[in-house]
């Protein structure tokens, strides 16, 4: 590759091979997006933490380049959100093209007032590369090269996992183990797990390269365009002038033939014209599956990110979905491993991600199934639909080119009280109990967005002096303590005070002077209240830790 | 006299067209053809206003009858 080289992370030989290794917190198989997305988590939280990975450097190809804006919000609390963001390609419009028409264009975020787009293109390399470098500077986190699991004994209170590495195997004890191992998670196979789903009967070839261009930043796909008749393509902009350009070939194709630069040509001078100056980065033929494993807690082994569940690439819903998941995992593990919650608590990890998993399997068999049509009757409609699209706006809703990534709203979980008070809007957007806490531009001691200032720990977001110094100091003495943010007002001790710049923080959390908000330290709504009383923030908490039962 | 409404106007357009195509599964293309003549039938009979039907009409044949077949290319 021209505008990429891997770095090689050099193996160490592990203390374990002359002493007996002393029994660990977390094992975290797999040092990708989602792995090291934990292992920083859980350090952060004064959790040390052992990843293991079979390989020595980062994702060999760009593989997953959408990220989207919530796991740009989570990878800002990780500490590592801005490198990517600087080095990444931000946009949020989408034009989606039948033949050589324009049909359909979206704008993901049309509204002001978010530090972060609705998406980040960055090949995965890079990404990865971000984290690993966060994940050296957190106190706590060992990563370990050339590591590659090769046996996995669970038992009541922990697990024993045998590790190969060039000077032979050796044994980690973990009292829990992340299986973050990918789509082929060794873990899953060595523990003989089964996943379910279905497997799609398509090949799309990548094609990434490197060209000067002005097209502009913005997803462009197209069905059944002139230059690739019958068949999808996808063009996305990526960092150092390298483009993603995704080729449907249908279940026929030969993959070994259609990755020859030979065969790969041709399509991209079809695409981009004789005259356009490119070099091929990194092309790869793929097929993809829908599938997930059933539970995604198996005692002390939980699996995150593909090992769990897998979807196809349309609508970005990977890797994103795996950020959730080290999201949603890591505050419960800390508080079970701290003896502040009981260990059901990580049953909710698996009834919230499932759940999650299952809208993302959803969604994404939704676009595979209008990209590529099983049927001629299915693949007549597509085609009514995206010829209708450019004159009738019904037509619009009804094409699917991916449904991109958009945060759970973990509407559901036992976790959340239900509102109390009846004047909460329930509706699209709502600061709805599950829903992700939306940013707004403030001003404060620790930056200038919202979210800045909400998670990590449980948080109170208060607007005016809704709290009061007794209930702050209340709050910070609790077994899982809370911390108090409060939007305006007179300053409050115990308490943060920010100000709301533009009005935009009371608009989206429907704010009057006294309303309160509970926040998990994943940064989502778990309560929420039109004034503040001790024993109900209590008891909220009590039930978002699974202590109430 | 009523227009054909073309907003949006299916709350949730995927379940929607996920129902459309699953009606179809497993039929030959002769049933499916059958089928979707039965469910325009149907919806049209539900409309009854024949203002309505023929704009339908006429906009579900624009573009289709004068233009050349643009599948061929």
């Amino acid at each position: 590759m021209k505008t990429y080289a891997n770095p090689v992370f050099p193996y160490l030989r592990p203390a374990e091979f002359d002493a007996p290794g002393a029994r660990r917190p977390v094992v975290i198989v797999g040092a990708g997006p989602v792995g090291l997305a934990a292992a920083i988590d859980l350090g952060q939280r004064g959790v040390p933490v052992v990843v293991v990975d079979e390989d020595r450097t980062v994702s060999v190809g760009s593989r997953a380049i959408c990220y989207a804006k919530r796991a740009l919000e989570i990878l800002d609390r990780l500490g590592c959100g801005q490198p990517i963001v600087d080095k990444g390609i931000g946009w949020n419009v989408g034009k989606v093209f039948f033949r050589d028409e324009l049909v359909y264009r979206f704008d993901l975020l049309p509204e002001p007032g978010h530090r972060r787009p609705a998406f980040v293109n960055l090949q995965q390399y890079w990404f990865e590369e971000y984290l690993v470098e966060r994940a050296r500077a957190v106190a706590g986190v060992e990563l370990r090269w050339e590591s590659k699991v090769v046996g996995v004994a669970p038992h009541a209170d922990g697990v024993v996992v045998t590790v190969a590495t060039p000077d032979g195997e050796y044994t980690l004890e973990g009292d829990w183990i992340i299986a973050a191992d990918g789509s082929r998670s060794a873990v899953r196979q060595l523990l003989g797990l089964e996943w379910e789903g279905q497997v799609f009967h398509d090949r799309f070839l990548i094609a990434d390269i490197h060209m000067k261009s002005d097209f502009p930043t913005e997803r462009w796909f197209w069905f059944d365009a002139p230059f690739h008749p019958h068949q999808s393509t996808l063009l996305h902009r990526q960092a150092d002038d390298v483009w993603r350009i995704d080729f449907q070939l249908g279940w026929d194709a030969n993959p070994e033939e259609e990755r020859k630069p030979e065969r790969i040509l041709p399509r991209l001078r079809a695409m981009l014209g004789d005259d356009a100056d490119f070099e091929i980065e990194w092309a790869s033929v793929y097929t993809f599956q829908c599938r997930r494993m059933q539970r995604f807690r198996h005692g002390r082994v939980l699996f995150a990110g593909d090992a769990a569940h897998v979807v196809s690439p349309f609508g970005a819903r990977g890797a994103n979905s795996g950020i959730q998941d080290a999201d949603n995992l890591g505050w419960k593990l800390d508080l079970v491993l701290k003896g502040a919650a009981p260990d059901r608590l990580l049953d909710t990890y698996d009834a919230e991600r499932t759940r999650a998993a299952d809208e993302n399997i959803l969604n994404s068999t939704r676009s595979t199934d209008f990209i590529t049509p099983k049927s001629n009757v299915s693949r007549t409609f597509r085609d009514a639909t995206l010829g209708l699209a450019k004159q009738h706006a019904f037509a619009r809703r009804l094409v699917n080119s991916g449904r991109l990534s958009v945060p759970a709203i973990l509407a559901d979980s036992p976790l959340n009280t239900p509102d109390r008070d009846p004047d909460f809007a329930r509706g699209p957007g709502a600061m709805i109990p599950g829903a992700p806490a939306a940013d707004a531009p403030v001003a404060g001691p620790a930056g200038e967005w919202l979210l800045g200032y909400l998670g990590g720990d449980f948080t109170l977001l208060g607007f005016d002096a809704a709290v009061g110094p007794f209930g702050a100091a209340a709050l910070a003495r609790e077994p899982v303590p809370c911390r108090v943010v409060q939007v305006g007002g007179k300053p409050t001790a115990g308490a943060t005070t920010i100000e709301d710049r533009q009005g935009l923080a009371a608009r989206r959390y429907e704010a009057r002077p006294g309303t309160v908000y509970l926040l998990r330290p994943d940064q989502h709504v778990c309560a929420r209240w039109r004034e503040f009383d001790l024993p109900s923030v209590r008891a909220a908490i009590a039930r978002a830790t699974c202590a109430d039962r | 006299m009523i227009t054909l409404n073309t907003e949006a106007n299916i709350a949730a357009p995927d379940d929607f067209y996920e129902r459309l195509i699953a009606t179809h599964r497993g039929l030959t293309d002769a049933q499916s053809a059958l089928v979707n003549a039965r469910l325009i039938l149907l919806l049209a009979n539900h409309i009854g206003d024949p203002n309505v039907l023929a704009q339908a009409m006429a906009a579900a044949c624009d573009g289709v009858s004068a233009a050349p077949d643009p599948g061929a290319g």
